[in-house]
């Protein structure tokens, strides 16, 4: 792997090692983005993509290793430390409370609130948030309906919720957005609704996309670099337009090392 | 809430909150339909001063433990524990309103009585929470555990028999009057408009649904989960600690048998207003209607001569109901 700028550098993750009891998840996996680069993040079940996914986004903190932000060391121990510097992450499962409606959703944590005492009080601008609420979805496109700030989420279309939850992380996001298999549970057209919003707004809101997939052809179609996790270590490091389907299936499985491994020596024996 | 809202969008927006975040539309219209029904058939006794000022004095303790049992419940809980910590929080404070000496004022008795019996219900409430939530271990045990706990606990203090409190604080506060309104009724009736404002307005009341609806969400939005459901738990025990020292003025004594019912008939009362037992979903202002129906119902049956053994026999017809309703709901949700 070319080595990089670091000031053209987002965020780092260097040598991160996690285990859950006596099982090591992640063995000093290390992964960079740039300003601006979607990246995607690959590899079979239990590569440790989900656990690598919930150190950055502080959902678990990792036992060693150090996570970069532009650069300089960071701690990332809980979801405000990410929001913190910047990192977004929409879920697989979304992260939505059901019953409470859209703009509650998108603002949920971090509520605007009411001006003066009251504000002090804890009471919170439920008008202010909706209309900020219309307005980011509007900005994004993603306004599927008339007063979609007031329904309740649990109302809404599985495609309809995702889009709520990639409103709420761009919304807030300020340097990367993280998407975890963003187009697991969706159709054909919403899934190209999902990554054609994420290309605009990584050039609209100059932010770094970190994409964690199992879906191959949409990996390779919309990041600039994929990565493969395995066996809880960055396996390989590939150029997006410069690797076919079935040199990353064969990192992924360890069939083969591609053009791009970065540690020809990881051997199973070691393991 | 601008300022320029005129009252009628604004009761409009209540009765919209009403229907839409609970789907309790319906309680009202049952409460009012029992209201007319006996004011019709005994016109000179049911709508009286008289009898609704007794409606008002039996459903203020009982409609205080229902407040706090709906923070609770929106919070995806449950708390078994009210009647026995009303119970154990009235015992200590008539303990520490006796000690205070006979020429003590109806003021100083009413400081101290509140301060005990909600300290006292609090730190059960603490107690409850910390378990269920630090200790893991599911609130629907914790609670029937303290509930027999604080229920013990109270009649090892007493050694079994009742305190008997100051007569002047039944006289005055129990049934007293403020502004021609029985003191109980205005208290519950404040303490149930203030956590309804809290519950539709503040921080605290969003994430008091959103801990309830989703709460591995609301751990990865920064939510304090845990934070946040303890002090769900100690609502609950606060305001049943002070329905316990409400429960000395009104009685005159600590009552210790008479509240092992209570938490069956505070969690119908909260179910029946439209509250889901699964959390996410309810308001203070349909369990207030879920405390009356019941109230009205016994009330009703009494001056209309029906047997009162019928009342329960409603309540429970009105809870099944109030339950398929909101199992409707959320199937229609999906």
């Amino acid at each position: 792997m070319e080595t990089v700028a670091a000031v053209d550098t987002v965020i780092e993750a260097v040598d991160i090692y996690k285990s859950f009891g006596r099982v090591d998840v992640l063995r000093g996996v290390s992964l960079s983005v740039r300003r601006r680069e979607i990246v995607g993040l690959v590899g079979d079940n239990g590569a440790g993509k989900s656990t690598l996914l919930k150190i950055l986004s502080g959902v678990e903190s990792c036992d060693s290793g150090e996570i970069r932000v532009g650069g300089q060391p960071v701690n990332i121990r809980t979801p405000d430390d990410a929001h913190a510097h910047g990192v977004e992450t929409v879920y697989q499962d979304l992260a939505l409370a059901p019953h409470l409606d859209v703009a509650a959703n998108l603002f949920l944590g971090r509520e605007t609130p009411r001006s003066g005492v009251l504000g002090k009080l804890g009471f919170i601008d439920k008008k202010a948030m909706q209309i900020a609420c219309e307005e980011d979805l509007h900005l994004l496109g993603l306004r599927v309906r008339k007063n979609l700030a007031t329904a309740r989420v649990e109302s809404l279309s599985g495609g309809q919720q995702q889009a709520v939850a990639v409103a709420r992380a761009i919304t807030w996001g300020r340097r990367l957005l993280i998407l975890d298999e963003p187009t697991a549970a969706l159709g054909v057209r919403e899934t190209k609704q999902v990554l054609d919003t994420v290309r605009r707004v990584r050039d609209e809101r100059d932010l770094s996309v970190l994409i964690v997939t199992h879906d191959l052809p949409s990996a390779l179609r919309i990041c600039d670099r994929v990565v493969v996790l395995r066996l809880g270590r960055d396996a390989a490091d590939f150029d997006a337009r410069a690797v076919s389907i079935d040199q990353l299936v064969g990192t992924i499985t360890g069939v083969y090392g591609g053009a791009g491994e970065r540690d020809a020596g990881l051997r199973e024996d070691e393991l | 809430m601008t300022e320029a809202a005129t009252p009628l969008p604004r009761a409009r927006a209540l009765v919209t909150i009403a229907r839409e975040r609970s789907g309790q539309g319906l309680i009202f219209v049952v409460l009012l339909g029992l209201f007319l029904l006996f004011s019709v058939m005994r016109p000179s006794q049911f709508p009286t001063a008289f009898n609704l000022r007794s409606l008002g004095l039996s459903a203020s303790v009982i409609a205080l433990l229902a407040v706090g049992q709906t923070f609770v419940i929106i919070g995806g809980g449950i708390d078994l524990s009210v009647g026995s910590v009303l119970v154990f929080s009235g015992v200590v404070a008539a303990k520490a309103i006796n000690g205070l000496g006979a020429a003590t004022s109806l003021g100083a008795i009413v400081l101290v009585g509140t301060v005990v019996g909600l300290g006292a219900g609090a730190s059960w409430g603490a107690v409850n929470g910390f378990l269920a939530v630090r200790g893991g271990i599911p609130d629907f045990i914790v609670t029937l555990g303290t509930f027999g706990m604080a229920y013990g606990l109270a009649a090892v203090i007493t050694g079994g028999s009742d305190i008997t409190t100051p007569l002047k604080l039944t006289t005055k506060l129990g049934n007293g009057n403020a502004f021609g309104v029985p003191w109980l009724l205005l208290i519950a009736l404040v303490a149930a408009i203030v956590m309804q404002v809290v519950l539709t307005a503040t921080r605290f009341g969003r994430y008091t649904y959103a801990v309830g609806s989703n709460r591995e969400a609301g751990r990865r939005v920064g939510v304090k989960v845990d934070r946040q459901r303890i002090s769900l738990y100690m609502i609950s025990g606060g305001l049943a600690g002070l329905g316990g020292f409400l429960a000395l003025a009104l009685y005159n004594n600590t009552t210790i048998g008479a509240h092992g019912n209570d938490n069956l008939v505070v969690i119908a009362a909260v179910v029946i207003g439209g509250t889901s037992l699964f959390g996410g979903t309810g308001s203070v202002l349909g369990t207030i209607a879920g405390v009356l129906v019941p109230v009205v119902l016994q009330n009703g049956f009494v001056i209309v001569g029906v047997p009162t053994f019928w009342q329960p026999v409603a309540i429970g017809a009105v809870l099944i109901a109030a339950v398929y309703i909101d199992g409707r709901r959320r199937t229609a949700a999906r």
